[in-house]
């Protein structure tokens, strides 16, 4: 039997798109003056075309592409995907391209699905890729829309090249409610901090904690790295300090430059504190919802090991922050606007075509001609190359993961999009292929020919009819191109 | 085939007895069967034969579901033809000149004696500006983008711009220089749509619809018909006409997916329109077409189209093409004379009846009676007629001159 789990690898996906907390602030602060006192930093949001699987697979791609081999596990943790009966751990799998022998799961219901699902991992045999994601429908005016961030995180779990080993997990249940949310719900209903604090956090929280020190043999002077994700970093202070725990060893919990996301928040912290985590160093890792999800980790020398993981305090210095909070209310489609009639085509979506081609689709997977070695999407029956043609001779060939440069490009202010204009052009890879691409993550001004970017998973069309969205990938800015 | 003659080409092997064309507009009153009568009246008195010397029809319409519905019955039933064959025909914007194609090549073949190509379209029962949304096929759907015209077509500016390191100012005030000839020229007719003459200032300064074009840089987006009808040359001079229009070419070069899929095009002119203008001009027997060709109505759909249009067609040298709008080498008074009669730009742009629309002018600028826009004597006219979008299209060029 092959030993117990560890993290072999992590990553994280935040969205580029942040607007300032005093912008929400100026516009509702008239009538909840409370959300002033939360005004500062910036909050990201996920755009109309990203949700929680476009961030869980932006969270998974390097580790994938990274990996020695595929996972034999992909498990999506998450309060919010998008589909309540159609599995969202299969399009993810699908998207990363992973083998159809992969074992496809998802954990929901609680902030600590993630911890939940880490630790229920961590007794496997076979190596998972464990990712969670979260975009919370937070409500205009609501202290959580202030506190609350979207973003994706990710670890891969396996048993050698470990960088974190799993020393000890333990789990408390209590169907403690301090907020919820039913289906159909427009946001949480929360109750009063001193009740999630008091009665939730420093009750619940030392009770799995202490046993777990003292099993591990560790006092809390041996942590490094306290993580505990709830919204409000007050209150992490405030728990840190009851367990003993140095306030310079309790981690940042990323209000200032993110805000917090929900069931993805735990593994997002971890990723912060993995960033600059130093060999042998013990990180007490804890989740909080309806009871409490510790791990103790410990880092090992490989933790310094080289990777092109961009750190995450690099990528949440580089959010688009702006201050017009009517960007916010359309991005989550709360703005009854008129859209004009260009808005009313209807997005049906064939899925017999969908299944059939969702390599093509989902996973960017084109060819490549054997003959005139042209890489080519979509792969078609015979070679796209002119001087070539020929039939049946192309290989899988994937576009997901290469750099690409912006051949030709317009901004459409006609075309229907939610963040107009659409930036859409012909877009030609480095190794060859051309596709043309609705673009992402730009404004007005921000596109020329020659522009560096690269595929990023997102929602490509809404079907507000059948309550439906399809997904494929668009150009956007990698890190290097000019204002990212 | 080996050991089997070539085949000699449709040149000067059917001739164009007839023509007509709606005034092109907004012509809210007016049913696809009205404006499809408007046109046929018109070619038929001009023809000088009988309903019943039409032998089959091919029938363009784009956009089916704004307009006649699908198949060839409704021109069959606005016409009350006797159950002749009628063929509905579609092929993007190239659509008009597709029908002109199918009446042409079954008169050369020697399939019929006397055809009728028709071609109608009611953009304006829409209720929006524009053209309408569609759908692009069940898998294309899933990742093609959400184009529309003017922004398709404007990725032709900032491309051209880079390849020819010229600056986007200057390309842009030859792209104005060529809206404000069209408006110049679409002024005195009477059956165009767009009738006001603009400032070059006016064309710069109008709102951007996409990057770099401005609303003035897009064409009409109208109601309309048009149609010809075409015969062989011997049953014309039996109608007793000495002198009449042939056709000395048409040729249909759809794009193979290159453009969009492959790195050898640089998206900065229409490969299409340069394998169709090579095949036309050899069928047509010219071998210079700046000399030769003495006006052109080009598919100006948006004004930036044109410009890249005059190089695709081997009438400005590469690259030249911004120096020779300028310098009114395409003006009504110029070289080659381009859309005198306001081209898509001012006439207007029902889709399905454009090519023939073209055709029009060329026919009646051959045959001296253009009217107050009459050209001196040109010996040969071409038009071009482009359908999708540039880095996939359908382009159709006919080449229309006078019998030898």
């Amino acid at each position: 039997m092959r030993a117990r789990s560890g993290i072999t690898d992590y990553d994280s996906f935040v969205p580029s798109q942040a607007l300032s907390r005093a912008a929400i602030a100026d516009a509702l602060g008239w009538i909840k003056p409370s959300i002033r006192g939360m005004a500062r930093g910036a909050r990201r949001y996920a755009d109309w075309d990203e949700d929680v699987l476009t961030m869980s697979v932006g969270a998974c791609r390097r580790i994938v592409a990274a990996a020695h081999e595929a996972p034999g596990q992909l498990c999506l943790a998450s309060t919010t995907a998008p589909f309540l009966d159609r599995q969202n751990a299969g399009v993810i799998a699908t998207a990363l391209d992973l083998p159809e022998t992969t074992r496809t799961f998802e954990f929901s219901g609680s902030q600590r699905a993630a911890l939940s699902a880490l630790i229920s991992l961590s007794e496997s045999t076979q190596s998972a890729l464990l990712v969670s994601s979260d975009k919370r429908p937070t409500r205009s005016g609501s202290p959580l829309e202030m506190l609350a961030g979207d973003a994706a995180a990710a670890v891969y779990l396996d048993n050698r090249d470990v960088i974190a080993e799993i020393i000890l997990t333990r789990s408390i249940q209590a169907d403690f409610v301090d907020h919820y949310r039913t289906v159909g719900s427009r946001g949480d209903y929360t109750l009063e901090d001193r009740w999630f604090r008091d009665e939730g956090l420093l009750r619940i929280v030392p009770e799995v904690v202490k046993p777990l020190l003292a099993d591990a043999g560790s006092g809390p002077s041996d942590i490094s790295h306290f993580i505990l994700a709830v919204p409000d970093p007050s209150m992490i202070r405030a728990v840190g300090k009851s367990l003993g725990i140095d306030a310079k060893n309790i981690s940042d919990n990323l209000f200032g430059d993110c805000g917090h996301a929900g069931a993805a928040h735990p593994l997002l912290m971890l990723a912060d504190v993995l960033d600059r985590a130093r060999p042998g160093e013990r990180i007490l890792l804890c989740a909080f919802g309806q009871g409490c999800d510790a791990v103790l980790l410990r880092t090992t020398d490989r933790i310094w090991q080289k990777s092109e993981r961009i750190p995450l305090a690099d990528t949440l210095q580089r959010g688009r922050t702006h201050d017009n909070y009517m960007r916010l209310l359309v991005a989550r489609d709360k703005l009854d606007m008129d859209w004009g009639m260009r808005a009313e085509r209807d997005n049906r979506t064939a899925h017999s075509v969908a299944y059939t081609k969702s390599r093509d689709v989902y996973a960017l997977v084109g060819g490549k001609c054997l003959t005139c070695g042209t890489p080519q999407f979509p792969k078609a029956r015979r070679c796209v190359n002119p001087q070539c043609g020929a039939l049946d001779t192309q290989t899988d060939y994937r576009f997901a993961d290469l750099k690409a440069a912006v051949k030709t490009f317009t901004e459409d202010w006609l075309a229907f999009t939610r963040t107009p204009p659409l930036i859409y052009g012909n877009v030609s890879f480095n190794g060859g292929g051309n596709i043309f691409l609705e673009m992402t993550g730009f404004g007005p001004g921000e596109v020329e020919i020659g522009t560096p970017v690269r595929p990023e998973f997102r929602i490509k069309d809404i079907d507000k009819q059948r309550g439906f969205h399809r997904y494929f990938w668009k150009a956007a800015p990698y890190a290097g191109a000019s204002g990212v | 085939m080996q050991g089997l003659p070539v085949s000699r080409g449709i040149r000067d092997r059917a001739a164009i007895i007839g023509m007509g064309c709606t005034r092109f507009g907004e012509r809210w009153d007016a049913t696809p069967e009205d404006l499809v009568n408007e046109a046929f009246e018109e070619a038929m008195a001009d023809a000088g034969i009988a309903k019943e010397d039409i032998d089959a029809a091919w029938f363009g319409v784009f956009y089916e579901e704004q307009n006649t519905g699908k198949s060839a019955y409704p021109l069959s039933q606005y016409l009350r033809l006797a159950n002749i064959p009628v063929t509905r025909v579609e092929n993007l914007c190239a659509t008009g000149t597709e029908a002109l194609r199918g009446a042409v090549y079954a008169v050369a073949a020697g399939a019929c004696d006397t055809a009728l190509a028709m071609g109608c379209e009611k953009l304006k029962d829409t209720g929006f500006a524009g053209l309408p949304e569609r759908t692009k096929g069940t898998f294309e759907d899933l990742y093609q983008p959400n184009f529309t015209p003017p922004g398709a077509f404007a990725q032709l500016g900032a491309a051209y711009a880079a390849k020819h390191g010229i600056g986007m100012g200057d390309l842009k005030k030859a792209m104005a220089h060529i809206c404000w000839k069209s408006h110049e020229n679409g002024f005195g007719n009477e059956k165009a749509h767009l009738r006001k003459k603009l400032t070059v200032e006016q064309i710069l300064d109008a709102p951007m619809v996409a990057y770099p074009l401005g609303v003035l840089d897009c064409c009409g987006v109208s109601d309309g018909a048009a149609c010809a009808i075409v015969t062989r040359p011997e049953i014309a001079r039996s109608l007793g006409r000495d002198s009449f229009v042939t056709v000395k070419s048409i040729q249909l070069s759809p794009s193979n997916g290159a453009e969009m899929g492959h790195g050898s095009w640089d998206g900065a002119y229409t490969l299409t329109t340069r394998t169709a203008a090579a095949r036309a001009y050899a069928e047509a027997g010219i071998s210079d077409p700046a000399r030769d060709i003495g006006l052109t109505e080009v598919h100006d759909c948006f004004s930036i189209t044109e410009l890249v249009l005059m190089e695709d067609l081997g009438l400005s040298g590469e690259g030249r093409a911004p120096a020779d709008v300028l310098d009114g080498r395409y003006d009504s008074g110029g070289d080659i004379p381009c859309q005198t009669d306001g081209g898509l730009k001012c006439f207007g742009h029902p889709i399905g009846a454009s090519g023939l629309r073209m055709n029009y002018e060329l026919y009646l600028q051959l045959l001296g009676r253009a009217g107050d826009r009459q050209l001196a004597g040109p010996e040969f006219g071409l038009a071009h007629n482009l359908g999708g979008i540039p880095n996939r299209n359908v382009s159709a060029i006919s080449i229309l001159g006078m019998n030898s």
